[in-house]
């Protein structure tokens, strides 16, 4: 009995992970009603940028965080010029593969340097011991990061000004304008947030799990469904959301085998999907 | 109707050239370039249905084809079935499955359309890597004396390459006759506007439904050709994601929405993919340099080729669909 339990307070502590890389993709749907398909890419990206500064500089690794949100920002800008700023007032059809097409670039180049072997970062923080079982120091620290970041970005869309034109075009684009925010800076900086979140994300499961170039991917994939389990509300939503996921994975581990869990996890994705539409379709209130 | 169209004609010249191309010298390493390419065209004029002609973008097309493998292969391998059979059959089962499923998630407008088709894939696939009867995720093989039927291996390569070819001609006359269609054109409302679709009495969860399913029907066919040609199918090759993803980038490179088009970038793609792979210094690349084609044409030139030749050729519009 108690094995089920410390399984789900380590999903609970990766859940918190799951939930911020899912805060990413929250804030840039909301706000613009893209689709970022460069999720995944940015992930990866996180995890071995946090993987290079790690061998660079070998500190704490969780300090290693701020350059990697602040290269984080740059690249979504980045990113958001060269895919998204063209298309933005397109079909959505047309920043979903656009947005996708740059992720296969980012794999491409990944795959060309590192390979697809697995990688991982060589950092441990002491655990906590209970009874029999073993709390590892990463788990807490990761879980620990992810919301202090969330927390702060919460606080930087409710208490600033700059957080609340990000709302106010992620409500009305137009009206905002005529507010005379200016919407296309507003859109890179939400979409380069958004970016950030991610790869900061990536860059706290490289100090969990091994990982590769195309590990983006699956943490993608847990992006969506948290997202939509959470609906396009408050980003926090989603740092709940994927706590719930985490918790979700961390009781069904100790009974069925692990190659399971994505079809249990997206079949929840497509009945959540398709059951709740209401939920999803909502948009994004402040 | 669409006796008298020229595009037809093109269609069945297309496919008497591949066919007769690898049988003039009996050469066989070019047989199995135009297979490739043969595939290439089902999938994209198949996956022209829906993003094309519905405007619903499908990322796990490639369901239909590895399950339509699995089914195939399973009852012509290992139950001994008739090879054609057996690929109508997965063919069949797949229609219905994305019939079923269809009704249920096709409910999901735009994007969530486009997401849950993720889920199903990933679903999918995790499903079939954990299923006994198809071997988990080491798959299924084609033991060696199956092809005796087919008057073996050598020969059974050219019956299936005859019937890839018949399916690629098939997916081009389908994709031209429901475009010519009043089918097609319910179709062409829900693309350009579902809300307006609705009000004018088109009821559109059927069309969708209906497409969805039909789009599954040939890929199933050729997926159960192709895996029984290889002579094995797991998880990974059978729902590859990347072969899903290339599929559109197929697609938006030809010209969405008509039938040339699909054909054409599913013809050039596949040859430029063949030529990186094999070329020493880019087969890294292959990826970057096909996000980088699918980024080009959707920023400057959504309509892809045949959208260019439209442009370039006013006249070209009435002859190629």
């Amino acid at each position: 009995m108690s094995g089920i339990f410390a399984s789900m307070i380590d999903g609970l502590l990766i859940g918190a992970v799951y939930g911020l890389a899912a805060m990413g993709l929250s804030l840039i749907w909301g706000v613009m009603d893209v689709i970022n398909l460069t999720h995944g890419a940015t992930i990866a990206l996180g995890m071995f940028g946090m993987y290079i500064l790690f061998s660079a500089f070998p500190v704490n690794a969780y300090l290693l965080l701020i350059p990697i949100i602040a290269a984080g920002l740059l690249l979504g800008l980045l990113i958001y010029w060269i895919s998204v700023h063209w298309v933005i007032d397109r079909p959505q059809l047309a920043s979903l593969l656009s947005t996708f097409a740059v992720n296969m670039m980012i794999i491409g180049i990944g795959t060309a340097i590192w390979s697809t072997s697995p990688y991982n970062v060589n950092f441990t923080l002491p655990g906590i011991t209970v009874g029999a079982y073993t709390f590892t120091g990463n788990h807490m620290a990761a879980a620990s990061a992810a919301v202090i970041i969330a927390l702060a970005l919460e606080l930087f869309l409710y208490r600033t000004r700059m957080g609340k034109a990000i709302r106010a075009v992620a409500d009305n684009r137009e009206a905002a304008e005529l507010m005379g925010v200016s919407s296309t800076m507003v859109l890179a900086l939400a979409f380069a947030i958004g970016i950030s979140l991610a790869a900061s994300s990536g860059a706290l499961v490289s100090t969990l799990f091994p990982f590769t170039i195309l590990s983006g991917a699956s943490y993608q994939m847990k992006s969506f469904v948290v997202t939509v389990l959470a609906g396009l509300g408050r980003p926090f939503g989603a740092l709940v959301a994927g706590v719930l996921l985490g918790l979700l994975e961390g009781a069904v581990t100790p009974f069925i085998a692990v190659s399971w869990i994505p079809l249990i996890e997206f079949g929840l994705f497509v009945v959540v999907l398709v059951l709740f539409p209401r939920g999803i379709f909502g948009r994004a209130t402040a | 109707m669409i006796l008298r169209h020229p595009v037809l004609y093109i269609i069945l010249a297309f496919a008497a050239i591949m066919v007769w191309l690898p049988l003039h010298g009996n050469n066989v390493s070019l047989r199995e370039d135009l297979i490739l390419v043969a595939i290439a065209v089902i999938l994209a004029s198949n996956l022209n249905l829906m993003i094309g002609y519905t405007g619903y973008v499908n990322f796990g097309h490639i369901v239909f084809y590895g399950l339509g493998g699995y089914i195939g292969l399973y009852l012509a391998a290992e139950k001994g079935w008739n090879l054609v059979l057996a690929a109508l059959l997965a063919g069949v089962g797949v229609s219905l499955f994305a019939l079923v499923l269809g009704l249920g998630i096709l409910r999901l407008r735009g994007a969530y359309f486009a997401l849950a088709t993720i889920g199903i894939l990933v679903a999918v696939q995790s499903f079939v890597a954990n299923f006994d009867p198809w071997g988990r995720s080491t798959g299924l093989y084609v033991s060696f004396d199956a092809y005796e039927k087919l008057g073996g291996a050598r020969h059974a390569l050219w019956v299936t390459y005859f019937l890839v070819i018949a399916v690629m001609a098939l997916s081009m006359i389908l994709s031209l006759g429901i475009k010519m269609s009043k089918f097609g054109l319910g179709l062409f409302a829900i693309r350009e506007d579902e809300g307006a679709a609705v009000v004018l009495g088109v009821n559109t969860t059927v069309y969708k439904a209906i497409i969805y399913s039909v789009s599954a029907f040939l890929p199933a066919v050729a997926g159960a050709l192709m895996f029984y040609k290889n002579g094995m199918i797991d998880p990974s090759i059978a729902f590859e994601f990347m072969l899903s993803l290339e599929g559109i980038v197929m697609l938006m490179l030809g010209g969405k929405g008509t039938v040339i088009g699909a054909a054409l970038g599913g013809g050039l793609y596949e040859k430029l993919r063949s030529y990186l792979l094999t070329s020493p210094k880019l087969s890294n690349f292959h990826l970057v340099i096909a996000g980088g084609l699918l980024l080009v044409v959707v920023l400057f030139a959504p309509g892809g080729l045949i959208g260019w030749l439209y442009k370039a050729v006013p006249r070209s519009r009435k002859v190629l669909e």
